[in-house]
């Protein structure tokens, strides 16, 4: 076990309304569906401070991720260019503690979907 | 002002005509966040890498914009395509005005 | 005493224990998690497994008179020594020490006797675990298992070595160190040093080894000791790893895990193609493999107690059978091969003073041993000795599944105690934390364990406590499992807004400070003399 100044929470965080505001801003209000997106992220985070996500969509203009329970949610926004070979890309983010992370991708119609992944962030220690 | 920046990139030597090539970034940087205090208790001033293009031959390939969330040393990996011989070009721009650049070429077998 | 022992020893011989029908055309040889045990000791299984979700009251989590039902072991013979709890101090006396790298030797010559090029594959947790295996940063645990000559192995303490040594010693290794999920943390990509995977033909068939370690390294153990790593899962990897030796013409595919066994359980479900999974991790021992899907799992136990042999019909490409046996290595009863026992005694000898110190001995009817969800009684001692060598209110000891035990009436020497505390991170720290934050401690830990998804599960037990009691609603999601935790001391409820001050050991932070917890725990035990502790009934559990 390991302990000494820990700053997570072993509880999981409540998606705050600045996720809303976040997803709003992206939207334009527009409703977000589920469909053509794609989050990889790990069931247990090694590190919470570098945690490796990977996004990806066929058809997605543009991606943006989310960490519902961080206190300032947004992460990163994707956008593909003319000689981007996929709609997909991966990168390393920081969680505050245990929560959903969100990717919310805009398609080439103009429609929103998206997708989420729990990570969880955990003390650890202890093993066999 | 951030110090001892330093980008590194990872791109096939060469490929196929329209081939799918994968592109790894790393850019030392400490990203940070502006939420963590010091010991007196003042909070840090916001200092991150706040966005990333990547080019080709003058078109571009992805632009990423990236909040105080992404974690030190900021990595990005995605897929390009080479339609033809030329120069990668990848820049990050720090909250401090600075601009980092750094370029690959790529040949054409 | 004697009578019992030649009694019980007559029922066993080494020609009945390595009895085997060979069958088909491949043996596979799986010993795993050895903690560094290289010479006999007592081992007591456990008596508290609890399964969830999906697995509960499924196997490995089936104990004691559940356990000898379900495979109709008798009371009192061999096999309910070797695979339960109860009675353990008695059997003991009758059947003796298990174990012993020279016994674990005679049973794989054994077995390449009848089958020259069977594979010998180590599941990992092997440098680790002993004072010698401490001093010579795990080369006495190298220089014995290369004796054995195993084909491959996987890996999760070796990395708490840190990654200079392992990198030193794996280069240097005369067999395959193989990882799929042994990821170069920078670039995110396979490492050179862990391959995936390696080909073997033996008995004419193309035979794949995929190696898995152990997913959870930095989240388990300090992940500041090897920062160039990265683990996790991986399983749509591992999928494209057998999708990749099937194309190459792999006829057998066989992964050595150290997942532990229900995430391996899971990844069985979920990964087609693999034939065996040798399991390892979780420190069980299953006398039948279990059977998910085309795949079968074997559980060979620890602390080179058990060797599973595996014999495998595999023909135009496909298993068609398989015949198994999990040979407990009683040491009284199996011949040490004599080459090994110089080998192992080499190691040992620079070190014999310190290790046959007699510190003090346990009361005629205490029995140490450490297996069980919630506490073991050499849990409880090490609790003790950090509340009053570290004048604590509370003491949190980490939930691991190695340590052999100690029979009532036994001197405990200084190599018993480095048996249950040796690592590269023993410091006992001191620190104060609140009550809330010891609740999220608990909660943290419960959830690692009790996850109704394995593959949230880390494999370890629930941090043991002194000094504190508690309820635990194991059906619960992690932040309500844990209730009425109370100050034993005073019989107070924890305030979760009071500090308190408690010490601990095999912290994962970087720069813990404090004694190491083996001096601890020597210090008390040398002040107690004889060893006689209160029955810990701390851990209210409720359970599914
Ligand atoms: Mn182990
Ligand atoms: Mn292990």
């Amino acid at each position: 076990i390991g302990v000494g100044a820990l700053l997570i929470s072993g509880l999981p965080f409540r998606a705050s309304a600045s996720t809303e505001d976040a997803i709003a801003a992206f939207t334009g209000g527009a409703e977000v569906g589920s469909g053509d997106v794609k989050l990889i992220a790990p069931e247990i985070a090694e590190n919470g401070n570098t945690v490796p996500i990977e996004v990806s969509s066929d058809t997605a203009k543009e991606i943006m991720v989310l960490a519902t329970g961080n206190p300032t949610p947004s992460v990163a926004t994707f956008k593909f260019g003319k000689l981007a070979a996929s709609r997909a890309a991966s990168t390393r983010i920081r969680l505050a503690g245990t929560q959903d992370v969100l990717a919310i991708a805009k398609l080439e119609d103009g429609s929103f979907v998206q997708a989420s992944r729990t990570v969880k962030v955990t003390i650890g220690g202890c093993g066999g | 002002m951030a110090t001892g920046v330093k980008p590194r990139v990872k791109v096939p030597k060469s490929a196929a005509a329209g081939d799918t090539v994968t592109i790894k970034t790393l850019i030392s940087h400490k990203m940070e966040s502006g939420q963590r205090k010091d010991d007196d208790g003042n909070v840090i001033p916001r200092s991150i890498i706040n966005r990333f293009t990547c080019d080709f031959n003058g078109e571009n390939v992805i632009e990423v914009l990236l909040e105080p969330a992404i974690s030190t040393n900021p990595y990005l990996e995605f897929e390009a395509m080479a339609p033809e011989a030329g120069e990668f070009k990848f820049t990050w721009y720090d909250d401090d005005g600075s601009v980092y650049e750094t370029a690959k070429n790529i040949a054409i077998s | 005493g004697n009578w019992a022992k030649v009694a019980a020893q007559q029922l066993l011989t080494q020609d009945k224990l390595l009895e085997f029908d060979t069958f088909g055309n491949v043996s596979l040889i799986h010993i795993t998690d050895i903690h560094a045990q290289l010479v006999p000791h007592y081992f007591r299984e456990p008596s508290v497994n609890i399964g969830v979700g999906r697995n509960t009251g499924a196997v490995p989590h089936v104990t004691g008179a559940e356990f000898r039902k379900l495979y109709g072991i008798d009371d009192g013979s061999p096999s309910a020594y070797a695979l339960t709890y109860d009675d353990f101090a008695s059997l003991a006396q009758g059947y003796g020490r298990v174990g012993g790298l020279d016994r674990v030797s005679t049973v794989i010559k054994s077995i390449r006797a009848d089958r020259p090029d069977a594979l010998l594959l180590d599941g990992g947790d092997t440098w680790h675990g002993s004072y010698t295996c401490y001093q010579t940063q795990g080369q006495d645990m190298v220089n014995v298992m290369n004796a054995l000559k195993p084909d491959a192995m996987t890996f999760h303490w070796e990395f708490t070595l840190g990654s200079d040594r392992v990198t030193e010693i794996v280069g240097g290794l005369p067999f395959a160190a193989l990882g799929q999920n042994i990821f170069d943390a920078e670039w995110d990509e396979p490492t050179e040093l862990f391959p995936p995977y390696k080909f073997f033909e033996r008995g004419g068939v193309k035979i794949a080894v995929i190696g898995q370690a152990f997913p959870y390294m930095p989240i388990a153990n300090p992940g500041w000791m090897f920062p160039e790593y990265a683990f996790g899962i991986r399983d749509e990897r591992m999928q494209e790893m057998v999708d990749e030796v099937r194309a190459a013409g792999a006829e057998l595919v066989v992964c050595l895990s150290h997942n532990g066994f229900d995430v391996d359980k899971k990844m069985a479900g979920k990964v087609n193609g693999i034939d065996v999974i040798l399991s390892g991790h979780t420190h069980d021992a299953l006398p039948e493999p279990v059977l998910i899907g085309e795949t079968i799992l074997v559980a060979s136990g620890s602390t080179g107690k058990f060797v599973s042999r595996v014999d495998l019909d595999v023909r135009s490409g496909r298993m068609m059978g398989f015949r198994h046996k999990l040979i407990p290595v009683f040491s009284d009863v199996i011949e040490p091969d004599a080459e090994l026992t110089t080998l192992i005694e080499e190691q040992r000898a620079p070190h014999a003073t310190s290790l046959s110190e007699v510190i003090g001995r346990t009361a005629d009817d205490q029995l140490l041993y450490r297996r069980g969800n919630f506490n073991g009684t050499w849990d409880d001692l090490i609790c003790d000795a950090l509340i009053s060598e570290r004048d604590a209110d509370i003491a949190l000891s980490p939930g691991v599944r190695w340590g052999p035990s100690i029979l009532p009436g036994q001197d405990i020497t200084r190599e018993d105690i480095w048996n249950v505390t040796s690592m590269t991170y023993g410091q006992a720290y001191r620190n104060e934390m609140t009550g809330e934050f010891l609740h999220v401690v608990l909660e943290d830990v419960a959830d690692n364990l009790f996850n109704p998804d394995p593959y949230y599960q880390q494999g370890g037990d629930m941090v043991r406590v002194g000094g504190l009691g508690y309820r635990i609603n194991i059906t619960k999601p992690q932040g309500e499992r844990i209730t009425e935790m109370t100050l034993l001391k005073t019989g107070e409820a924890i305030d979760p807004s009071r500090t308190y001050q408690v010490a601990g050991w095999a912290s994962v932070n970087e720069g813990t400070e404090g004694p190491q917890i083996w001096d601890v725990v020597e210090a008390h035990i040398a002040m107690q003399g004889t060893i006689s502790l209160d029955p810990n009934n701390s851990v209210k559990v409720v359970g599914p």
